[in-house]
C-alpha cells in the first residue's frame, strides 16, 4: 500500500495566499483541498452601521486587483435597495471605466502571471530576457487600461470617483476624445495579444462546466443581465442567494459557493462569459476569435488566456464606442432618495475573474444592517478542486515535483483572487 | 571582472487587499529598469521561484491579524537588512482594524458559518507594533511615483525625500478651489498627509484621508469645523474611522467623539 501526499505551501502568481493539499492513496485521489489562509478581515461584519454611501470606496479595499468590480457591484445593490434608475450617459461612463479594469487585470494575468507557466518560466521578469517584446507588450496594453481607470476614477487603484448614483465629476467630451489615440494603439496591442495565446501548446483537457454568467439582450455584459448559465438556469441577477448558497470548509478562511440543491460546483469568469454571450462580443473580438480557430464554447480551462484575450479586444473596441458617442452628463450623478423605511437589494457584476455579487439591507436614515459580499474565486472553489482532482487523477505518473508545477497552473487558469475569496491558498499532496 | 553582486528585494504579504504589492507592477515604464536593478529573491504574486534571505530590502504589505503572522514578521524583519511598509495596512492597520473597536468573535460569527474554523487576533495592528520599521509608505493604495523614490533612496543609501505635509498644499500647488471653503464639502484635507496629488478635490469631493494623518494635525480644529458645516459626531466618527483608523491621531480624534456621544 502506497500513500503519497503533495503539496504546494504557497501558490505563486496568483493574488492572496493560499495552498493546496493534495492526499493520493494507492494510485486512487483521495481528497483535494484548495486551503485559503489569507487572514480574514471581516467586510461584511464592519460594513454594518456604515452609512451605504461608504459601500463602493469601503468594498474597493476587498481587493487591490478589481477594485472597479467591487464599486459596481456595490453602486448597482445600492441602487436597487433604492429604487433608484440611472441609465444614460453615466451608465455608460460606467462600462467605461469598468472597461479599463478589464484592460488592466486581463493583460497582467496573461503576461506577467499566466504565461510562464505556457514558456517554462517562473515569472514574467526572466521571461522577458527571452521574450522581451512580448513582456512590453504586456506592460504597455496593461498600462493603457490603469490610464483609463485614472483618467476616469481618479487613480488605477480603488478610483475615488464612483458614488452611489454616478460620479463625481464626469469626464469632459475633449478629455476622452485625447484618450483616443491610446485605445486605437491599444486595439492593435490586444489583437497581437489573441494571436500570441493563441499559438501556446495546450494540454489536451475537457471539463464538462456548468457555466455561469451575466447575459443581457444586446451587449457583452459588465453591470446588468439575468443570471444565466449552460444548464438553463435564468434568473434576475439579485435572486442570487435563491440559486446558490455558501458552505464553510474546515481547511479555509473562505467560504465555498455551490449550486442550492444540487452542491455541485460551476464556473464563473472569462470562459462562461464568452460560452454564454458569444453572440454579443464586437466586430473585431468576433472575427479575430473565429481567424485563430477558438470554438464557440471553450471547455479546455488552460484556453482560458485566449477567451481573455479576445475579452481584452472586446473591452477596447467598447471603450472607443462609448468615447465616440459620448455627451457629458450634467448633473454627473443621480440624487439618491431619502431611506425612510428598511429596504435591501443585490446586484451581480462581471469582475475580469467571474461575478461578484452584493446584497445589503439598509435602515431607515441610510445606515447598513446586513451586507452579503460573494467574490468570483470563492464561487470558483470548488471547481477549481474539481478540475485538480481530474488532473491528478491523470498525471499520477508523474513526480512529485512535476505534478505540483502541473496543479499550480492548474489553479492559475482561473487567475484566482485569493484576497477576494477571503470572505484562498496552500499545495500539499498527499500520497498513501 | 565578476559582475556585482545586486541587492536582494523580498516583497511580503500580511492582511491586505494586493494593491500595494501590485503597484510595483503597476510602473509599466519602469519594472524592468527595477528588476535589474535588484535581485527578485521572494515576491511571491509575481514569482514562482523563491530565494533564501537575507535580504537587502524588504517592502511588507499588509496587517497583523493572527498568531502566525505576528510571528512571521519577527522572521522576516530577522533577515532585513531594511524594512519599509507598503500602504495604510502596513502603516497602521488598514480598514480590517475597523474590528479593534468591536467585538472579533461576534464578527467571526456575522461573517462565517463555522466560525471556530478562523483563527484571528482580536486586533489589525500595523508592522511596527511588532517590530522595528525603516520608513513607511503611506496611502490606499500607496503612490508608484513615492514607491520609486524609495526604492531608489535604499539603493543609494539615503533617506527617501517626501513630504509630510497636508493634502491642502498639494491642492494648492494643483490650483484645486478648496472644496470646504467654497462649496462646505466635508474633508479631511486639512489633517492628512500628502502624496496622492490631492486627487479627490479635483474630482469635486473631500478628501477621505487614505494617507493618514500629516506630521502635525489638529484634528480638534477640524472636527469644529465639520460639526459647523453640519456634520453629526457619528458622521465624523465614521469619517476618521476608515483606512487609518487605528492611526494615532485619527484613533484619538474618533475616541473623543465616542466619548461625547456616551456622555450625558
Amino acid at each position: 500500500m502506497t500513500e503519497r501526499t503533495i503539496g504546494i505551501d504557497y501558490i505563486a502568481r496568483v493574488e492572496g495566499e493560499g495552498a493546496l493539499k493534495v492526499r493520493i492513496q494507492d494510485n486512487r485521489v483521495e481528497d483535494v483541498q484548495l486551503r485559503i489562509f489569507e487572514p480574514p478581515r471581516f467586510f461584511e461584519a464592519f460594513l454594518r452601521g456604515r452609512s451605504y454611501t461608504e459601500a463602493p470606496d469601503i468594498t474597493a479595499r476587498i481587493c487591490g486587483i478589481c477594485p472597479v468590480a467591487y464599486q459596481m457591484s456595490s453602486v448597482h445593490a445600492m441602487e436597487r435597495a433604492l429604487g433608484m434608475k440611472v441609465g444614460g450617459q453615466i451608465r455608460e461612463l460606467r462600462r467605461l471605466l469598468y472597461c479599463g479594469e478589464w484592460i488592466e487585470s486581463h493583460p497582467l494575468h496573461i503576461f506577467l502571471l499566466h504565461a510562464p507557466d505556457f514558456l517554462g518560466y517562473p515569472d514574467a521578469i526572466h521571461m522577458a530576457k527571452d521574450y522581451p517584446d512580448v513582456v512590453k507588450l504586456g506592460l504597455a496594453l496593461k498600462k493603457v487600461g490603469n490610464a483609463l481607470m485614472t483618467l476616469l476614477g481618479g487613480r488605477e487603484i480603488h478610483p475615488i470617483n464612483v458614488r452611489v448614483g454616478g460620479f463625481y465629476r464626469a469626464p469632459t467630451v475633449s478629455e476622452l476624445n485625447a484618450f483616443r489615440p491610446q485605445l486605437e494603439a491599444a486595439l492593435k496591442m490586444a489583437e497581437q495579444t489573441v494571436h500570441f495565446t493563441a499559438d501556446l501548446d495546450f494540454p489536451s483537457v475537457e471539463e464538462d462546466y456548468e457555466f455561469v454568467s451575466l447575459r443581457h439582450e444586446r451587449e457583452y455584459p459588465l453591470c446588468e443581465g439575468d443570471l444565466v448559465s449552460s444548464r438553463g438556469l435564468k434568473v434576475p441577477q439579485d435572486h442570487w442567494e435563491e440559486v446558490f448558497e455558501e458552505i464553510h470548509a474546515p481547511y479555509a478562511n473562505a467560504l465555498q459557493s455551490v449550486r442550492k440543491g444540487t452542491g455541485t460546483s460551476y464556473h464563473v469568469g472569462p470562459l462562461a462569459r464568452y460560452a454564454l454571450n458569444r453572440d454579443h462580443l464586437s466586430p473585431r473580438a468576433d472575427k479575430l476569435a473565429r481567424d485563430v480557430g477558438l470554438e464557440n464554447v471553450v471547455r479546455n480551462p488552460y484556453r482560458s488566456i485566449i477567451v481573455r484575450a479576445v475579452e481584452t479586444v472586446y473591452a477596447v473596441e467598447e471603450a472607443l464606442r462609448i468615447i465616440d458617442q459620448y455627451k457629458r452628463p450634467d448633473p454627473s450623478w443621480v440624487e439618491p432618495p431619502p431611506v425612510t423605511q428598511v429596504c435591501s437589494g443585490g446586484a451581480v457584476t462581471e469582475a475580469p475573474r467571474g461575478i461578484l455579487y452584493h446584497g445589503y439591507r439598509l435602515a431607515p436614515g441610510g445606515l447598513i444592517e446586513h451586507a452579503r459580499i460573494v467574490a468570483p474565486t470563492s464561487q470558483n472553489q470548488k471547481r477549481i478542486e474539481d478540475d485538480v482532482r481530474h488532473l491528478v487523477e491523470k498525471s499520477l505518473a508523474l513526480d512529485d515535483a512535476a505534478l505540483t508545477d502541473a496543479c499550480e497552473h492548474a489553479i492559475r487558469n482561473y487567475d484566482p483572487c485569493i484576497s477576494c475569496a477571503t470572505h484562498f491558498l496552500k499545495l500539499d499532496i498527499e500520497r498513501r | 571582472m565578476p559582475e556585482a553582486r545586486k541587492p536582494r528585494l523580498g516583497v511580503f504579504k500580511f492582511a491586505s487587499c494586493d494593491g500595494c504589492q501590485l503597484s510595483i507592477l503597476d510602473c509599466e515604464d519602469e519594472l524592468l529598469a527595477v528588476t535589474g536593478a535588484v535581485d527578485i529573491a521572494d515576491f511571491r504574486e509575481a514569482s514562482s521561484r523563491v530565494l533564501e534571505g537575507p535580504y537587502d530590502l524588504s517592502l511588507v504589505e499588509g496587517s497583523v491579524t493572527t498568531a502566525h503572522d505576528a510571528q512571521r514578521i519577527k522572521e522576516i524583519r530577522a533577515q532585513s537588512k531594511a524594512l519599509v511598509t507598503i500602504g495604510a495596512c502596513a502603516t497602521a492597520g488598514g480598514i480590517q482594524a475597523l474590528k479593534n473597536f468591536a467585538d472579533v468573535d461576534e464578527y467571526r460569527r456575522v461573517v462565517y458559518a463555522r466560525p471556530e474554523y478562523v483563527e484571528s487576533l482580536a486586533t489589525s495592528t500595523a508592522i511596527a507594533d511588532h517590530v522595528p520599521v525603516d520608513f513607511e509608505l503611506r496611502g490606499c493604495p500607496i503612490s508608484k511615483f513615492q514607491l520609486l523614490e524609495a526604492l531608489s533612496a535604499f539603493l543609494q543609501g539615503r533617506a527617501p525625500n517626501l513630504p509630510n505635509e497636508s493634502v491642502c498644499i498639494e491642492c494648492k500647488r494643483r490650483g484645486t478651489v478648496c472644496v470646504m471653503v467654497s462649496h462646505g464639502t466635508p474633508c479631511l484635507g486639512p489633517v492628512t498627509q500628502a502624496g496622492c496629488g490631492a486627487i479627490c478635490p479635483a474630482f469635486n469631493r473631500g478628501c477621505y484621508g487614505c494617507f493618514g494623518p500629516q506630521g502635525t494635525p489638529n484634528t480638534n480644529s477640524l472636527v469644529a469645523e465639520l460639526k459647523t458645516l453640519g456634520l453629526e459626531s457619528p458622521a465624523i466618527m465614521r469619517l476618521l474611522r476608515t483606512f487609518n483608523a487605528n492611526a494615532p491621531a485619527f484613533k484619538a480624534a474618533s475616541e473623543a467623539l465616542a466619548a461625547e456621544a456616551k456622555a450625558p
